[in-house]
């Protein structure tokens, strides 16, 4: 029989706060992370704009041993270890040293490239000849499973310890995995998420393609502007979101607060055809994908109270709202909003660290505002009633969430929470 | 560079890796990297980095191999100190 499964933990690193509490505060008081990156100015990039997570060297030393703190130059390792220890913290659980590690609990934690910043030093001594001179950690550090490997070993997993990748959709995918994995009765624990390095080896490759917005670098924490007429681009981002994912009867049983239930959700891809490409996706596959999650979940489309969208703020949010559209196939439309108006766009990480975000407005009962977005999309406005595009955050609850992560490669993901 | 000085810088570079504190407490020639210290494997590469640092010599993967001991280290730490 499928198990069900809840929610039981969260940890989150994100541009514009660290820790569930600040990350709540400043989504809930439009609070942006983008700020302006004098690297990236150095280096004469268009957009001079990131959102980068601030973390002192003693807020690091809490997470990590002093010899793993020698050398490490992998950003999204640091972040995705801080939101999976939190996560795990805060559900309840502990990290024990015992002899034999704990055979029902595993790790689906993805990433879209990792230890940019270690590879680049590799880069450096092995063209200089001086491959000897790497050290012990070059490996770990930016093999893409670095970081479940990390945080296997800190927590101890002893089921399935993996690492996902699929571009922008890759923390939602990692989401699915864990769900499946222990509804289908193989794991009781699965602490899901993912993370993202920054710096320029990351975003370099965006700004090359154009599709950053260059004209806010004076004013940075208005440049991301999903939904809106303005909106000229996504705001290059990172981090790390993570969620512990239960059994729901092991949840009970030990007690545990629960957030929300997963009800289901769908995984797909337009195949690179009918309108989809490497970069745009089919849209055909993205109502499917919706409709799949939404049948997997059991509910009907009147039931979603609140889509926590994609929407990274370029000009196909709107086709984005209207494939939502087609696929609820109602008279009205749910509330609808995007963080990455605060954040900007933490690629690998997004998923996830939009997940968390969704969860918390189940949890604490609000729906944030949308930020920048005062000029609505026409094309948008047409499509949907302007009150269901919050400006300001809403205390209001929220029964029933559906969040979409869409990705380079034309891959979709669809994940439906309800509260419990 | 006297014999007590080395070990001396010896135990500094290897107190970070060393997973089992109560071995630098009797810390001698006879001292084992991965017996007494339990230094992870992998890590002793980091060791060797460290040691060639800290005396500026290079020490190839033949003389690496017979690191085990404290002992051993000086030794060659000494060596390539002469022929330096």
């Amino acid at each position: 029989m499928k198990k069900r499964v809840v929610i039981t933990g969260m940890g989150v690193v994100a541009p514009n706060g660290v820790g569930l509490a600040n990350f709540e505060d400043a989504i809930r008081k439009g609070e942006s992370g983008i700020r302006f990156e004098e690297e990236l100015e150095r280096l004469k990039f268009s957009c001079q704009i990131a959102g980068k997570p601030q973390l002192s060297e003693e807020k690091i030393a809490e997470y990590f041993t002093p010899l793993q703190i020698r050398g490490l130059n992998s950003s999204g390792i640091v972040y995705g270890v801080i939101a999976g220890t939190d996560a795990w913290q805060d559900a309840g659980l502990k990290i024990e040293e015992n002899e034999q590690p704990d055979w029902d609990s595993g790790i689906v934690f993805g990433t879209g490239i990792l230890g940019v910043d270690k590879f680049r030093e590799a880069i450096h001594l092995i063209d200089a000849g001086k491959t000897r001179r790497l050290g012990s950690t070059s490996v770990m550090q930016t093999m893409a499973s670095g970081i479940s490997a990390y945080l296997g070993g800190i927590l101890g997993c002893g089921n399935q310890v993996t690492t996902n990748s699929s571009a922008c959709t890759t923390g939602t995918e990692a989401l699915l995995m864990g769900f499946e994995r222990i509804a289908a009765g193989k794991a009781k624990r699965m602490l899901v998420g993912s993370c993202s390095d920054h710096g320029p080896y990351v975003w370099g490759g965006f700004d090359a393609m154009r599709i950053l917005p260059s004209k806010y670098n004076k004013n940075p924490t208005e440049a991301s502007r999903p939904m809106s007429a303005s909106a000229a681009g996504f705001v290059p981002g990172s981090g790390a979101g993570a969620l512990v994912l239960e059994e729901y009867e092991s949840a009970k049983e030990r007690g545990a607060k629960i957030y929300a239930e997963v009800l289901g959700g769908a995984v797909n891809s337009g195949g690179q055809r009918g309108g989809g490409s490497m970069t745009a996706a089919n849209s055909d596959a993205v109502i499917r994908c919706i409709k799949e999650a939404i049948h997997f979940s059991n509910i009907s489309t009147e039931e979603i109270d609140v889509i926590n969208g994609h929407l990274t703020a370029t000009t196909k949010d709107g086709l984005e709202i209207e494939n939502w559209k087609k696929a609820l196939e109602r008279s009205d439309f749910p509330y609808i909003n995007s963080l990455k108006g605060m954040t900007g766009h933490c690629l690998g990480a997004s998923g996830s660290i939009e997940c968390v975000a969704s969860v918390l407005q189940m949890d604490k009962n609000f729906i944030f505002g949308n930020v920048n977005c005062e000029d609505l999309n026409p094309e948008i406005a047409n499509l949907v009633s302007e009150e269901k595009i919050p400006r300001k955050t809403l205390e209001k609850p929220v029964n029933i969430l559906a969040k979409s992560s869409f990705g380079f490669g034309d891959v979709n993901s669809v994940v439906i929470f309800k509260k419990l | 560079m006297k014999e007590k000085d080395i070990l001396e810088a010896i135990k500094k570079i290897v107190t970070p890796y060393t997973q089992r504190p109560q071995g630098l407490e009797n810390f001698n020639e006879e001292t084992d990297f991965i017996k007494d210290l339990e230094v992870n494997s992998a890590n002793l590469v980091d060791v060797i980095l460290d040691v060639e640092d800290e005396f500026n010599i290079e020490i190839d993967n033949e003389s690496m191999e017979g690191m085990l001991t404290v002992g051993d280290a000086k030794n060659i730490i000494e060596q390539k100190l002469a022929s330096a």
